[in-house]
């Protein structure tokens, strides 16, 4: 092949590597992540907890050491590499909260702090809820006229 | 207890949610906040479809721990609630079920805002 066909074959393998990689982080990463709160959950159960408190644990350490990792500065670089490896397991939600809470803490604890903990969070709330509510009125017609 | 089965199929589920969700940053112009918001909805459709539930026989944490789980919890508190307490608990049962996660979320961020300062933005 001459050079022109060389530097588009590199263009094109440029081009087409970035979403390979990225894919293939995300999965690596994020299966990491569930594979950890798998085990978590597991080692929760054994101490007898029930199936709802040992989840809802899960999901509290796994929320504790994103905040200590994010306060850290070592979360962004993980996330850098995972993309939404990261982002889609519940670590994700941690980090929205907790480094919009520490990056906007300059202005103020209220407006602040309080305020732009909700940018990404408030979000995924609102229509997680809404979408659940939804869920819930159908369930109950359902289930009045069945 | 669970088999050890249980684990691969953790890791290649959640890894497999992560997964689509790279391929629609990468490919769509969503950004990741709107990812997080289709992915809980998609939880509480697909758990009321009845979909979601296998895969968390299935995958265990590889379901829960994704975005989509946290759909799954709120479908299932509010499924839980409606059955105990009527119409009500289409209000009550999302937000119970979730009240752990979503309190950890904020007094675990509001703690770090306390201890760690951020870097200047590049």
């Amino acid at each position: 092949m001459n050079k022109k066909e060389y530097s588009e074959y590199v263009k094109r393998k440029a081009r087409k590597s970035p979403i390979t990689k990225n894919c293939s982080f995300a999965f690596l990463i994020g299966g990491l992540i569930c594979t950890l709160a798998h085990g978590l959950k597991n080692i929760y159960l054994s101490f007898d907890l029930d199936e709802r408190s040992a989840s809802s644990l899960v999901s509290v350490t796994l929320i504790l050491i994103t905040a200590v990792l994010t306060g850290i500065g070592v979360f962004d670089n993980i996330a850098k590499v995972a993309g939404a490896g990261t982002i889609v397991p519940i670590t994700g939600f941690a980090n929205a909260v907790s480094s919009a809470a520490i990056d906007n803490k300059s202005e103020g604890y209220v407006l602040g702090v309080g305020a732009k903990m909700f940018v990404i969070a408030g979000p995924v709330i609102v229509f997680g809820l809404l979408s659940g509510a939804i869920y819930g009125v159908i369930y109950y017609i359902v289930g009045v006229f069945l | 207890m669970d088999s050890p089965i249980s684990y691969l199929y953790a890791f290649l589920i959640g890894g497999a949610l992560c997964v689509i969700a790279q391929i629609l940053i990468d490919k769509t112009k969503l950004t990741p906040a709107r990812i997080l918001v289709i992915y809980v909805c998609a939880g509480v459709v697909l758990t009321a479809v009845g979909a979601y539930k296998p895969l968390v026989d299935l995958a265990g944490g590889g379901a829960t721990t994704p975005l989509t789980g946290f759909g799954y919890t709120i479908a299932t508190g509010v499924r839980e609630a409606v059955d105990e307490k009527g119409l009500l608990g289409a209000l009550t049962g999302g937000i119970s079920a979730t009240s752990a996660g979503i309190c950890a979320a904020i007094i675990f961020g509001f703690l770090a805002s306390l201890i760690f300062t951020g870097k200047p933005k590049k």
